[in-house]
C-alpha cells in the first residue's frame, strides 16, 4: 500500500471515526442517571469497617 | 436508556472486558505507526554503499554497545545547517539499515559520531581513548584504557553473523563460514586480503591500536569508529542530484 | 512431606541446572548470572528446608492456613523495605554519575564505574527497581482493599516479590560487566528479559485474580489504572525485546529489527515506560492514597472515567516525539507531535482531578505533610505535562533535543511527580501495615519535604539553563558565517551546572535519608516527641457566654 493511499485515507474516514468515537464515549460517561453510580464508586474506598486491617 | 446503563455497568463491573478494551485502546497508536514502517517502500530509501559490517567492525560496535556509548554520544545528525556543518551531511535511514540495534542515541554528552570514520587518525583515537584530557583539556569523558591491555575475545565471529543474518542482515554463507579469517585478516596488513575486500567493499585494513603483536578489544573498536558514516559517497551524490 | 521432598528435589534440579549453564557459558557475564541465579535457588532450597512447619506437616497438612480475616500484607510490607533500599541505591548512584560529569576523574579508570555502565544502572534502579517495587506494594494493597478480598494466589504473590528483585540483581549485575542490549531503559539481555516475562505474566495473574474474586460490584478507577499498567508494560516489553541471541549459552543477542524501525520501536517502548509505568500506574496509586489521606472522594468520578481512556488512548501514539528531525519518515514525526499535544489535554484533567479532591480541606497543606507532598507530586505532574508538550513541538525539539533539558524534564516528572507520589504513600502506608497508632515523626515528613523540593527546584532549573545553553552555543554563528564554539568549549561551559545539579541530587537523596530513618524507627515501634504541627490557639477564659453584669 502506499503512503499516498494511506494518507487519504487517514484525512478522511479515519479522522471520522476517531471524532466519532470520542464523543460518543465522552456522551457515555455523561448519560443520565450515571451520576449515583459513580458517586458510589468514588465513596466505596471509604467504607471503613472492614477496610484496613 | 436502561439497557445503555445496563450496558456500561458491565464494563465498569467485568474485569476481562475492561482488560480487554484497555489492551485494544493502546493497541491502536502502536499499529498505526509502527507497523507501516515495514511496508512503506519509501521508508529506508535505496543508497548505494551500505554493506553489513565485517567481522571485525562488528567485535568493535559490542564494544561499543557494551560501553554504554549511545548514553552520551548520538549517532544520528539532523538536516540543519550547523549540524552539517559540525558533523558532516545528515545522517539517512539506510546508513543504519543494518544496525541490530540501531545505536542512534538520545543525548549528546559528547559529539556526534555519525560521521567520525576518518576525522581523526587511529594514533588519535588511541590517545583519546586512553586518556580523554590528554588531547582534548575540556572532556568529561572516563578513560577506556583497559580496551588496549584486553585481548579481544569476542568468541566464533560465525555463530554472530549466523544470528544477524536470522534477523534479516544479508551476509553469505561464505562470509559467515570465513569470519573468523575475515577478522584476523582484516588486522593483517600481510596478509592476503582480496576476498575480505570483495566481501566488504570500503573495508579499511591495518593494525588500528599501534600494537601490531597483539589483538586488541582497542583495534576492534577503532576499525568500528573508523568506518562509521564512511560507507555512502555522499560526493558523488551530489552529482546527480544537481538540476540538469 | 511428598509435597516438601518435591518442592526441595525441583530446587535442587535448578541449582544443577544452573550450575551446568555456568559450566558451559561462552562468556563471562552470562556465567556470572547463572551463578546468582545458582545462588538463589540454594537460598529456596535452604529456606524451603529450614522453614517448613514441620508440625503441621506431622498433621497432614503443609502448612497452617493464613487466616482469612486479614489482608495479606506480607509481600507489601517487604515491597515497601525493598523501595526504599532500591530508592536510596538508585539515587546515590545517579549522585555519582552527575558528579563524574562534573569531575571525570570519578571514573575510576576501572571499566566497572565508568558513566557508560552506570548511568543504565542508575536508570534502571530508580525506574525499575524504586518504582516498580512501589507499583507492585501499592497496587497489591489497593487492590486488596478496594477489592474486599486476600490476594488471589497467595504463594504466586511472593513468587512475583522475589522474581522481581531476582530481576533487578541480574540487570544491575549485567550493565556492571556490560551486559546490556544498549536500548535505553530496555537494556537487560534476553534471557533476563525471558525471566521478567514470567515474572510479569505471575504479576498479572495475582492482580487480575484478585479483582475476579472481589466482593465489591465495582472495580474502582485506581485499579484500571494499575491494570492498564501492567497489560501495556508486557506489550511493551514482549515487542521491544524481542532478539536474537548468538548462543542460548551466552548473554548476547541482536534486536530483531534494525535502523529506523528499531528506532520506533524502541522509543514506542522507552516513550510509553514513561506512560504506563510512571504515568499510570502511579496515576493508580493517586486515585487511591490522595483521596485517602485527604478523607473525602475523589473531585469528579465521570473526569476520571474520561482521563483514564484518553489518556490510555494518546499516550501511546507519542514516541516519534524522541525522534524529530531523524531519518524516521515526516508522517510518523508529525504524528507523534499532534498526539503530544493533545495529551497535555487529560493530562491536566487528571491533575486538576486530584488536586481539586483537597477541595474544602485547603488547610491541610499546611498541618499535614504528606497532603502537601502529594499536592507537591500533582503540581509537578502539571508541570512536566506541560513542558513534555511543548518539547515535542518540532521548533522547540529542534532545540531541545541531545541537550541536558531533556534530561531536567525527565527528572522534574521523576523526582516531582513519581517520588513525592510514592514516599506519600510509604508514610500513609507504614503505620497501617505494621499496626502503628501513627508515623515515628511528621515533622520529619516535612523535612524530607523540603530537602526534596530545594533539590528538585536546584536540579530542574540547572537542567534548564545547561539545555538551554547548549542548545544555543551549538547553533551559534559569528559575524564571519562561522560556528562559533567547538563543542569542547561547550563542555565545559557545562561545569557549574553540573555541579549545582549534583547539588539538587544531594539534598534529595539526604531527603530520602531522613525518611529511612522515619520508617525504620516507625517499624520498631517508637513515637518521637513532637510539637504537633498545627495548634489552634484556644483561651478557656474567652470560651463561656457572655452574661449581662446588672448594673449597681
Amino acid at each position: 500500500m502506499s503512503y499516498d493511499a494511506l494518507r487519504h485515507f487517514a484525512d478522511s474516514w479515519g479522522l471520522l471515526f476517531m471524532t466519532a468515537v470520542f464523543l460518543t464515549l465522552i456522551g457515555w460517561t455523561f448519560r443520565p442517571g450515571a451520576g449515583r453510580t459513580h458517586e458510589e464508586a468514588a465513596h466505596m474506598i471509604f467504607d471503613e469497617d472492614k477496610n484496613d486491617v | 436508556m436502561t439497557t445503555l446503563t445496563q450496558k456500561h455497568k458491565k464494563i465498569e463491573r467485568n474485569v476481562t472486558l475492561l482488560a480487554v478494551l484497555a489492551l485494544v485502546t493502546v493497541m491502536i497508536g502502536g499499529i498505526v505507526e509502527i507497523a507501516p514502517l515495514f511496508w512503506i517502500d519509501n521508508t529506508v530509501e535505496e543508497v548505494e554503499g551500505v554493506r553489513p559490517y565485517t567481522p571485525l567492525e562488528l567485535a568493535g560496535r559490542n564494544i561499543y554497545v557494551r560501553e554504554g556509548c549511545y548514553s552520551c554520544h548520538s549517532q544520528m545528525i539532523r538536516p540543519f545547517r550547523d549540524e552539517v556543518e559540525r558533523y558532516g551531511h545528515y545522517s539517512l535511514a539506510a546508513e543504519s539499515m543494518y544496525d541490530h540495534p540501531f545505536q542512534w542515541g538520545s543525548k549528546r554528552t559528547g559529539p556526534d559520531l555519525a560521521r567520525v570514520g576518518g576525522r581523526y587518525s587511529d594514533e588519535w583515537h588511541v590517545q583519546h581513548l586512553t586518556d580523554p584530557r590528554a588531547v582534548v583539556p575540556e572532556s568529561n569523558m572516563p578513560p577506556y584504557a583497559f580496551l588496549a591491555d584486553k585481548d579481544l575475545d569476542s568468541g566464533d565471529m560465525s555463530t554472530h553473523l549466523r544470528a544477524l543474518t536470522r534477523v534479516g542482515v544479508p551476509y553469505s554463507e561464505d562470509a559467515i563460514a570465513k569470519a573468523n579469517e575475515d577478522l584476523l585478516t582484516q588486522v593483517d596488513p600481510f596478509a592476503n586480503s582480496a576476498d575480505l575486500e570483495k566481501r566488504y567493499p570500503k573495508v579499511q585494513i591495518r593494525d588500528f591500536d599501534g600494537n601490531p603483536d597483539r589483538l586488541t578489544e582497542m583495534d576492534a573498536l577503532i576499525a568500528y569508529l573508523q568506518m562509521i558514516g564512511t560507507l555512502v559517497d555522499f560526493e558523488a551524490g551530489e552529482a546527480l542530484e544537481q538540476p540538469r | 512431606m511428598d509435597n516438601l521432598l518435591v518442592k526441595a528435589g525441583g530446587w535442587l534440579a535448578l541449582v544443577f541446572l544452573a550450575f551446568l549453564a555456568m559450566v558451559l557459558a561462552v562468556d563471562g557475564g552470562f556465567a556470572v548470572h547463572m551463578a546468582i541465579i545458582m545462588i538463589a535457588c540454594l537460598i529456596a532450597l535452604w529456606v524451603t528446608i529450614s522453614k517448613a512447619d514441620y508440625a503441621a506437616i506431622g498433621r497432614g497438612i503443609l502448612k497452617a492456613p493464613a487466616d482469612p480475616g486479614k489482608y495479606d500484607d506480607d509481600p507489601i510490607r517487604w515491597g515497601v523495605i525493598a523501595t526504599l533500599f532500591w530508592g536510596m541505591a538508585g539515587f546515590f548512584v545517579g549522585l555519582y554519575i552527575a558528579l563524574q560529569l562534573a569531575f571525570p576523574v570519578l571514573n575510576l579508570g576501572l571499566e566497572y564505574t565508568t558513566f557508560g555502565r552506570l548511568r543504565p544502572l542508575h536508570t534502571s534502579a530508580v525506574i525499575f527497581a524504586f518504582g516498580g517495587n512501589a507499583l507492585i506494594a501499592t497496587s497489591f494493597y489497593v487492590v486488596q482493599r478496594t477489592c474486599r478480598a486476600r490476594l488471589a494466589f497467595p504463594r504466586l504473590a511472593r513468587f512475583v516479590f522475589w522474581g522481581y528483585q531476582l530481576f533487578i540483581v541480574l540487570a544491575a549485575t549485567g550493565y556492571l560487566m556490560g551486559v546490556t542490549q544498549s536500548k535505553e531503559y530496555a537494556e537487560p539481555e534476553w534471557y533476563v528479559d525471558l525471566w521478567l516475562t514470567i515474572v510479569w505474566v505471575s504479576y498479572a495473574a495475582v492482580y487480575i485474580g484478585t479483582i475476579v474474586k472481589r466482593s465489591e460490584p465495582h472495580i474502582y478507577v485506581a485499579n484500571w489504572f494499575f491494570l492498564s499498567f501492567i497489560l501495556t508494560v508486557a506489550m511493551l516489553h514482549l515487542v521491544n525485546g524481542l532478539a536474537m541471541p548468538v548462543s542460548l549459552l551466552g548473554a548476547k543477542s541482536y534486536s530483531a529489527f534494525a535502523g529506523v524501525q528499531d528506532a520506533l520501536t524502541q522509543w514506542w517502548y522507552g516513550h510509553n515506560a514513561v506512560g504506563f509505568f510512571l504515568t499510570a500506574g502511579f496515576l493508580g496509586m493517586m486515585y487511591y492514597f490522595v483521596p485517602k489521606q485527604a478523607e473525602r472522594p475523589v473531585y469528579s468520578y465521570r473526569l476520571s472515567i474520561i482521563h483514564f481512556w484518553s489518556l490510555i488512548f494518546l499516550y501511546i501514539w507519542a514516541g516519534p516525539h524522541h525522534l524529530h528531525y531523524t531519518a524516521l519518515p515526516d508522517w510518523a514525526q508529525t504524528l507523534g507531535m499532534v498526539f503530544s499535544i493533545v495529551l497535555w489535554m487529560p493530562s491536566w484533567g487528571g491533575m486538576i482531578n486530584g488536586l481539586m479532591t483537597l477541595n474544602g480541606a485547603w488547610d491541610k497543606i499546611r498541618t499535614d505533610p504528606i497532603i502537601r507532598m502529594m499536592v507537591l507530586a500533582l503540581a509537578f505532574y502539571g508541570m512536566s505535562t506541560f513542558e513534555g508538550p511543548m518539547m515535542s513541538i518540532k521548533s522547540v525539539n529542534s532545540l531541545s533535543h541531545y541537550t541536558d533539558w531533556t534530561v531536567g524534564h525527565v527528572h522534574s516528572g521523576a523526582l516531582g511527580w513519581n517520588g513525592m507520589i510514592t514516599f506519600a504513600a510509604l508514610y500513609y502506608m507504614v503505620p497501617r501495615l505494621w499496626g502503628r497508632q501513627r508515623l515515628y515523626s511528621l515533622r520529619m515528613v516535612n523535612w524530607h519535604f523540603w530537602f526534596a523540593t530545594i533539590g528538585i527546584v536546584l536540579y530542574a532549573a540547572a537542567m534548564w539553563v545547561a539545555g538551554i545553553m547548549q542548545g544555543l552555543m551549538w547553533r551559534e554563528y559569528g559575524d564571519d558565517g562561522y560556528l562559533v564554539y567547538a563543542f569542547s568549549e561547550v563542555v565545559s561551559a557545562m561545569f557549574p551546572m553540573y555541579v549545582i545539579r549534583a547539588a539538587g541530587g544531594l539534598l534529595y537523596l539526604a531527603g530520602a535519608a531522613v525518611m529511612v530513618y522515619n520508617v525504620w524507627m516507625t517499624i520498631a515501634g517508637k513515637v518521637r516527641e513532637e510539637k504537633s504541627m498545627t495548634e489552634t490557639p484556644h483561651d478557656p477564659e474567652a470560651d463561656k457566654p457572655l452574661v449581662a453584669v446588672p448594673a449597681e
